[in-house]
């Protein structure tokens, strides 16, 4: 083994010759039911009703997507619900050529975004489809693809993916987490004009 | 050693958590524990959360919960997979060494959605014990009916226990079982869950959290009027495997306390009340033993674990209960205990005084 | 009493490779733990006090893992804690064991860092559903590589830095016994050609998963006084956290790591830390991690980390500033031992017993482990001289 005189294993002699156990393999079940939260039930629910629900901060007004009822800045808790529309523009992106455990039909490569939309201070992830994958760059202009109507359901699975408007791209200054600040530059600018 | 004290506690325990997330329910809790001595997180000088990812059902849990701190600016923080005494004790490390005055301890656990018997099945060895999948509630029992058959502790004892526990929760806002008309006979005339333990033999499962500022020296006077000094604080452990030890002793809770109560310049019977984490009754009829406690000192005036128990956090409330009685006046010396693993395997022993 | 100083007095490690199929998760840690005794000259019970991280505990399915392995870590009777901060942890386990002999609660600590992969699944832990969202992530890389395109965009750097790091590091591991790749018949143009994996990182330029270990024990300054073999003095800790996404987050150089790599260099007295520093062990998982590090570190300006790349200053053979000589978490990954493995080279680099990678005349080595969504940051300085 590591040459430590201390892991020398003596066996019985009844086991000469036995072979070693080499590895043992123990199924394991664990369920959890889980109950969402009263924001995260508020967030589902409007899915079904095609609206996406965001959580503004009273510290400054930041909107949160999804709803977590928390602005991790600060710890200060969030209650006001805000609709968000369902456009928005490419903060940063990934293509993958790695399948996701789990979940079927999903082709590869495929391009996993972080989705900034109008009026929200984060992005949140979303598949973006409709160009091919070389073409997805940061800025770009994207707006929501949902189910058929008779198939929405109470989940943010609602939205299929997220496809390309044909807009100008958002600059790349004001794209992606950098569209914070420049939302507070401009806000400034404007305070600073009246 | 650098005096160290606990200045603010809050908790919040119910039977299960419906609305809100862990993280929704330790934004109140940690703004409350910050508020009540008058600080932000930019006056904190380390944070410590103790948390479980297999009571959360996901990898990495511990992470989300920081949204409830407000960790921006970056903070200096860290967190132990364990209960919330553990995070506390390397806080009190922390501070030892000098360099900062105040740390923030938060712990919690939403057990409700899951099974906990079956959960800490998996805190068993992999190889040999957790493939025969034993629920903790059997695990404890092979030790209960060890207890009583050494003849050491009757049955009636345990059932004594269990009725003073819910007893002493009446009135506690954070018990999630209470009863001011149990008796003895009512207790012995349930049926085993795990024989010999009935279900008031175990532990009330809550879910919950626990948030507890500490300070140092003279910053910790300037912020609490009475804070709640840690004199001793000490951790062991014993083995594991179930077969290699006497399972009617916890000699890493004996020698926690020898080495914590030594530290303080105490002795077991000074202390005024003792906060015991003993999820069941034959734990805590062990523990007392252990200690010694004798007539002198209160044993869970909270309830106890048998009142309310916070998986990962269970401990860290047994601290808080002990301080806040400090804090309040109504007690001079407490001890406040938390334990990990099966049977009583590791023990933590935080030994509080007023000044 | 004012902070101790603190000396690491014994490194241990095992091999590193995709499966340690001899050893269970018990015989992994104490086979590491037993060579950093041998290697500090001491037993079992001159150890006060374990301290132990990992990954997860769904990778390998056990809750808490320290109940398990007290008996095998010789910690009946003694205080074990578990550190878990994400990927991090290694890094912050090694603190955490500092701090008990910087606040003079312990002499001797026992630190300790391990997984074993090959009885994981790490990506079904890291897959699992989260009720109410949708997963959409394959992967670490899948949340790393929009940030690597950032900086590509921002910096301005040519395609091929990533691959000029990747084929480093395997050149280096190639010099480190216990390292898992030995890749020696690897060409750069193997690296660049290799699948991508999530764009623009390929497969060549990712981390393997390895079974492993890495011990330390850690000493007060008597002890480091006492030693018979040479010693690393701790110069300075760091450990930082920030939350992983708020508005206007600079994901690319995260604010947490600004502040714990400012912090660690004044502990140590730092001002210049490229001139400074002899040698950097940094958790570089994905290739481009290291010019992103070397900037918000400190070793780079911003923006032109990828020039130290280019010009091989991070090379053991001729660069001013050896990055990773072990091979970094680039040639070897036991997740929850990667951040102590960079802590622990540090140390022997000092120590003048990094072997076939030794930096010669190393006197001042940086340690460092980030984690989570590159928001929990753990650094160390160690140095050949007291502080």
């Amino acid at each position: 083994m590591s040459g430590d005189s201390d892991s020398e294993v003596r066996l019985p002699e009844s086991l000469n010759g036995v072979e070693p156990v080499q590895s043992v393999r123990t199924p394991i079940r664990l369920e959890y039911d889980y109950r969402p939260s009263a924001s995260a039930e508020s967030y589902l629910r409007a899915y079904a009703e095609k609206r996406i629900i965001g959580h503004r901060s009273p510290v400054d007004g930041a909107v949160f997507i999804p709803p977590r009822g928390v602005d991790p800045r600060h710890g200060v808790a969030i209650s006001e619900e805000v609709d968000l529309p369902d456009t928005g523009h490419v903060g940063n992106f990934c293509v993958t050529h790695l399948p996701i455990p789990g979940r079927k039909g999903l082709e590869v490569p495929y391009v996993s975004a972080w989705i900034h939309l109008d009026g929200a201070a984060v992005g949140f992830l979303g598949l973006v489809r409709g160009c091919p994958s070389d073409e997805v760059r940061i800025g770009m202009r994207v707006r929501a693809v949902w189910r058929p109507d008779d198939e929405l359901g109470t989940t943010a699975e609602n939205i299929r993916h997220w496809e390309p408007t044909g807009e100008p791209d958002v600059p790349l200054e004001g794209a992606g987490n950098r569209s914070f600040h420049a939302s507070q530059a401009g806000a400034d600018a404007g305070e600073s004009d009246a | 050693m650098r005096e160290v004290a606990v200045v603010a506690t809050a908790l919040h325990q119910v039977p299960a958590l419906t609305d809100t997330t862990e993280v929704q329910l330790m934004v109140p809790l940690i703004n409350a524990a910050r508020d009540a001595v008058g600080i932000t997180q930019a006056d904190i000088g380390f944070t410590c959360s103790g948390s479980s990812d297999f009571l959360a059902g996901q990898a990495f849990s511990f992470v989300q919960t920081l949204d409830a701190v407000g960790a921006f600016p970056p903070i200096c923080e860290s967190h132990v997979e364990m209960d919330g005494a553990f995070a506390l004790y390397e806080a009190w490390v922390k501070l030892q060494i000098g360099e900062v005055d105040t740390a923030l301890v938060f712990s919690y656990g939403k057990s409700s959605p899951g099974s906990l018997r079956d959960v800490l099945a998996l805190q068993l060895d992999p190889y040999f014990l957790a493939p025969l999948w034993p629920p903790a509630d059997a695990v404890a029992a092979l030790q209960a009916r060890l207890l009583l058959e050494s003849g050491l502790v009757g049955a009636e004892e345990l059932a004594e226990i269990a009725v003073r526990s819910q007893r002493n929760a009446v009135g506690n806002p954070n018990a999630v079982r209470s009863s001011s008309e149990v008796t003895v006979a009512d207790v012995m005339a349930e049926a085993p869950v795990a024989d010999p333990l009935r279900p008031s033999d175990l532990a009330a499962e809550s879910d919950g959290g626990c948030a507890v500022v500490l300070a140092a020296g003279d910053r910790a006077r300037e912020l609490c009027g009475r804070p709640a000094w840690i004199r001793g604080i000490d951790h062991r452990i014993d083995a594991h495997a179930l077969g290699t030890r006497n399972l009617t002793r916890a000699p890493s809770a004996e020698l926690a306390t020898s080495v914590a109560v030594a530290a303080a310049g105490l002795t077991i019977d000074s202390l005024d009340l003792a906060e015991l984490h003993s999820p069941t009754t034959s734990q805590e009829a062990i523990l007392v033993r252990e200690f010694g406690l004798g007539g002198s000192t209160e044993v869970n005036p909270s309830g106890g674990a048998l009142a309310a128990n916070t998986m990962m956090a269970a401990g860290l409330v047994r601290i808080a209960e002990a301080a806040d009685r400090i804090i309040n006046g109504r007690a001079d010396r407490a001890l406040a205990h938390a334990t990990s693993g099966p049977c009583l395997q590791q023990n933590l022993v935080c030994v509080m005084a007023g000044e | 009493m004012a902070k101790q100083r603190t000396a690491v007095l014994g490194v241990g490690q095992t091999k590193y490779q995709s499966t340690r199929g001899d050893v269970s998760m018990a015989g992994l840690v104490r086979e590491a733990a037993l060579r950093a005794l041998a290697d500090a000259g001491m037993e079992w019970a001159d150890i006060d006090a374990v301290v132990i991280g990992k990954a997860p505990d769904f990778f390998e399915g056990v809750m808490m893992p320290e109940l398990y392995l007290a008996d095998a870590l010789g910690c009946v009777g003694k205080p074990i804690l578990r550190v878990h901060t994400a990927g991090s942890v290694g890094g912050s386990t090694a603190l955490v064991a500092t701090s008990l002999i910087q606040g003079g609660i312990h002499r001797r600590v026992l630190t300790l860092g391990f997984e074993k992969q090959s009885e994981s699944n790490a990506t079904w832990a890291l897959s699992l559903p989260q009720p109410f969202s949708v997963s959409i992530n394959a992967g670490a890389g899948g949340y790393f590589s929009p940030i690597i395109r950032q900086y590509m965009a921002q910096s301005g750097a040519p395609d091929l830095i990533g691959c000029m790091v990747a084929f480093k590091d395997r050149q280096h591991a190639l010099r480190n016994p216990y390292a898992h790749l030995h890749q020696h018949d690897l060409t750069f143009d193997q690296v660049v050609e290799a699948p991508m994996l999530w764009d623009p990182i390929r497969y060549s330029e990712t981390c393997p998963s390895s079974d492993g270990a890495c011990a330390m024990v850690l000493g007060d300054e008597a002890s480091g006084d006492a030693a018979t073999g040479p010693v690393a003095w701790v110069h300075g800790t760091a450990m930082r956290s920030e939350a992983n996404n708020f508005p206007g987050r600079d994901e690319v150089n995260p604010q947490a790591s600004r502040d714990c790599a400012a912090d660690v260099f004044r502990q140590a007295g730092i001002s210049d830390p490229r001139a400074e520093i002899d040698v950097v062990e940094m958790y570089v998982p994905f290739s481009w991690y290291e010019p992103m590090w070397l900037e918000s570190i400190g070793f780079a300006e911003r923006d032109a980390g990828w020039r130290m790349v280019e010009e091989g200053a991070t090379h053991l053979d001729g660069g001013d500033l050896p990055v990773n000589c072990s091979g970094g978490v680039l040639s070897s990954n036991p997740i929850g031992a990667s951040g102590m493995i960079r802590f622990a080279e540090a140390a022997l680099q000092v120590r003048g017993m990094a072997g076939d990678h030794q930096v010669d005349g190393a006197r001042r080595a940086f340690g460092h482990a980030y984690g989570g969504g590159a928001q929990y940051f753990a650094m160390w300085v160690v140095g050949a001289e007291k502080p």
